[in-house]
């Protein structure tokens, strides 16, 4: 009764676990396109390589805004996509290959620029190295709204064009002979994955983005087979460990938000892989030690 | 020895150390594996310190070690399930590991030494400062004797597994047919990116890691076709990384570490686009020299086709060929104008005819585009 008190009136703790729901519901939807075609990691990418955008962008203005810094983060994880798909596609490097250096190499380059903003001796640097590890318990009702506003964006594209996009995930060649821009699309797509990015920046950081995006995908794709299905699911599950962790976290002091909210995370998929109807593992087994009983009998 | 030599020589060790299993991991299309391990290490990193009561290397070293063997494990019992994809399977078993160790950090460690932010991008500047002390006998920085140690056992890796590396890295089959366990050979490689990680870990960090073994090694991979050329690249590229990058630090007073890695990024980059053989310069060159040579093969043929035919006149003028050919207007000028320069064609009343060149090269290309068919 308490807890749900809190949940009501506390000022700090409705924003954080409304800007965490918000996230999972975002990346829980965006993830299952990435995860379906095989792009996985490419959160992760995009999450380190938004480092220096943020850096060059408050460099540039000065300013803490978080619209200004998102859109310098957004800008760097596109020149990263760019050059990821360039290297993959004129290079004999794998795609593992150009992943690693993209995101690495990136990142440095944000560390550099980081710590050459903080030795710079501004006072006012302290909010960057947020995005580092995510500071949930700091979002303020401001970054929720943007949140809402990018993420609102971005389900609303989902939406338009999802027929396209399911298209695009399931039998890419298909579309391209049907006569759609199979490369446009997979530009706007990786586009809103950005989106959903760097929105997660601010809430759980740089390294835990990537399992927001893979996380509830993975887990919504066990109970279903329908893609409609699969990406309301993954939504849910997303705001469902959002929420969660926030609760943990908010139990006891010295328990990160981040870290909380993918650990839940993982219990989520963990419980999905075993026991999810048709696909789970322990029905597996339990089909598997039915059968080789009866066999025995047989013999 | 001064703490500016000590920084660039522990960077030149772990860029070493680094390139030699990197090479492999890039070839063998596992350079994710390597940032899954380095950052799914923390927590166990955080286990030996806990059970050490303090910071302690063989302690940290074990944590790390288990970690990292959980961590391949993990990802290919997943894998096994068939329930999730390659790359997924990485991306829910780091993330999961890293927030655990982030947990345990901020639980247990709140005020202690270990900074979160370092476990990042590492603490190279303080590589002088922490020296080895056997019996109170000063043996000189700690990061020095881990790393060159490190590059002796991978040196020593790569070298007497030379023959079994390269079999099991391109011909997978025909290893495990000859008797080599192309298994053994990945665990093998596993753990020996699992323990120069760690041991590159306090000075450069989770993530800087992976840009010192992937980096130099893919530019390597662009430069040539030999194995050895090519790991003998990468640890000179890695090498010159970590020098330039120490004097760009020194110049911005930026993250050494940081630095290091950026500048291997900018070798990369270098090596993608100006690479003699794979570079993107010069396969942009290629394929424009081969658009040209096709071009000027097609004209001189269609030219040799309609030669002493009523219609000659009209199809070798200029506005016909871009239709006949599917040519802009602009392409056909262009090919036309290198055509004559290189005396293949000549103009006479504004209609195109064959040099007796021209006429040798059109034979050439009708008589081998027919034994093609």
């Amino acid at each position: 009764m308490e807890l749900l008190r809190d949940w009501l009136f506390d000022y700090t703790l409705r924003n954080v676990a409304l800007g965490s729901a918000l996230l999972g519901v975002v990346s829980g939807a965006l993830g299952c396109f990435a995860v379906l075609r095989r792009q996985g990691l490419l959160g992760d990418v995009l999450a380190h390589a938004a480092l220096p955008g943020i850096c060059i962008a408050y460099l540039l203005t000065n300013a803490k805004t978080p619209i200004v810094l998102l859109l310098g983060a957004a800008a760097a994880g596109w020149v990263a996509a760019l050059l990821m798909m360039q290297i993959v596609r004129h290079t004999r490097i794998g795609e593992d290959g150009a992943l690693g250096i993209v995101l690495s190499t990136f990142f440095a380059f944000g560390i550099v620029l980081l710590t050459f903003i903080t030795k710079r001796g501004d006072a006012d640097h302290s909010g960057l190295d947020a995005f580092l590890f995510g500071q949930a318990a700091a979002l303020v009702e401001e970054d929720v709204v943007t949140m809402a506003v990018l993420g609102g964006f971005a389900l609303l594209a989902v939406a338009l064009f999802y027929k396209e996009f399911k298209l695009l995930a399931f039998d890419a060649p298909f579309a391209a002979s049907l006569g759609f821009d199979t490369n446009a699309l997979g530009v706007l797509l990786t586009s809103l994955i950005v989106i959903a990015v760097v929105i997660g920046l601010q809430t759980v950081g740089v390294v835990l983005m990537a399992a927001l995006l893979v996380g509830p995908a993975v887990a919504a794709r066990q109970w279903t087979s329908r893609l409609s299905a699969m990406i309301v699911l993954s939504a849910l599950f997303g705001a469902l460990a959002g929420l969660i962790g926030t609760l943990i976290s908010v139990s006891d002091e010295s328990l990160p938000t981040g870290p909380m909210i993918i650990l839940s995370l993982t219990g989520i998929v963990l419980l999905s892989l075993c026991l999810a109807p048709e696909r789970g593992l322990v029905w597996d087994a339990m089909r598997r030690a039915l059968q080789r009983r009866m066999i025995k009998a047989e013999d | 020895m001064s703490a500016s030599v000590v920084m660039i020589l522990t960077g030149v060790l772990v860029a070493t150390a680094c390139a030699l299993p990197g090479v492999f991991l890039v070839l063998r299309r596992m350079a994710m594996m390597a940032d899954a391990i380095s950052h799914a290490i923390l927590p166990g990193i955080v286990a030996g310190y806990f059970l050490a009561q303090g910071p302690s290397l063989p302690a940290g070293f074990a944590g790390a070690s288990l970690a990292a063997i959980v961590t391949v494990a993990l990802v290919e019992a997943l894998q096994h399930t068939r329930r999730v994809g390659g790359e997924s399977a990485i991306g829910i078993v780091f993330p999961a590991m890293f927030a655990l160790g982030v947990l345990l950090v901020s639980k247990y460690f709140a005020n202690v030494h270990l900074d979160t932010d370092a476990v990042l991008y590492g603490n190279i500047e303080f590589a002088a400062f922490d020296v080895w002390l056997v019996n109170d006998l000063n043996l000189g920085p700690r990061s020095l004797w881990v790393m060159g140690a490190l590059c002796v056992i991978n040196l020593l890796f790569v070298g007497l597994c030379f023959k079994e590396l390269k079999l099991a890295t391109f011909d997978p089959g025909l290893a495990a047919a000859l008797g080599f366990s192309p298994v053994l050979i990945h665990y093998a490689l596993m753990a020996v990116v699992s323990v120069t990680t760690v041991g590159a870990f306090t000075a450069v960090g989770a993530i800087l890691v992976v840009a010192f073994m992937i980096a130099p090694a893919a530019a390597a991979y662009l430069l040539t076709d030999d194995l050895g050329r090519m790991i003998a690249l990468a640890i000179g590229i890695g090498a010159a990384s970590a020098l330039s990058g120490w004097f760009v630090a020194l110049a911005l007073d930026a993250s050494v570490a940081g630095a290091m890695a950026t500048m291997s990024g900018l070798f990369f980059l270098l090596a993608l686009f100006f690479s003699p053989s794979h570079g993107l310069v010069a396969r942009a060159r290629r394929l424009r020299r081969q658009r040209l040579r096709l071009a000027l093969e097609n004209l001189v043929v269609h030219l040799l086709n309609h030669e002493h035919q009523v219609s000659e006149a009209h199809e070798a003028e200029i506005a016909h060929l871009s239709s006949e050919l599917r040519w802009s207007p602009r392409f056909a000028r262009w090919i036309v104008a290198i055509a004559k320069r290189d005396q293949l064609v000549q103009q006479a009343n504004g209609y195109l005819s064959l040099t007796a060149a021209g006429r040798d090269l059109a034979r050439q290309a009708a008589a081998s585009r027919d034994r093609e068919g």
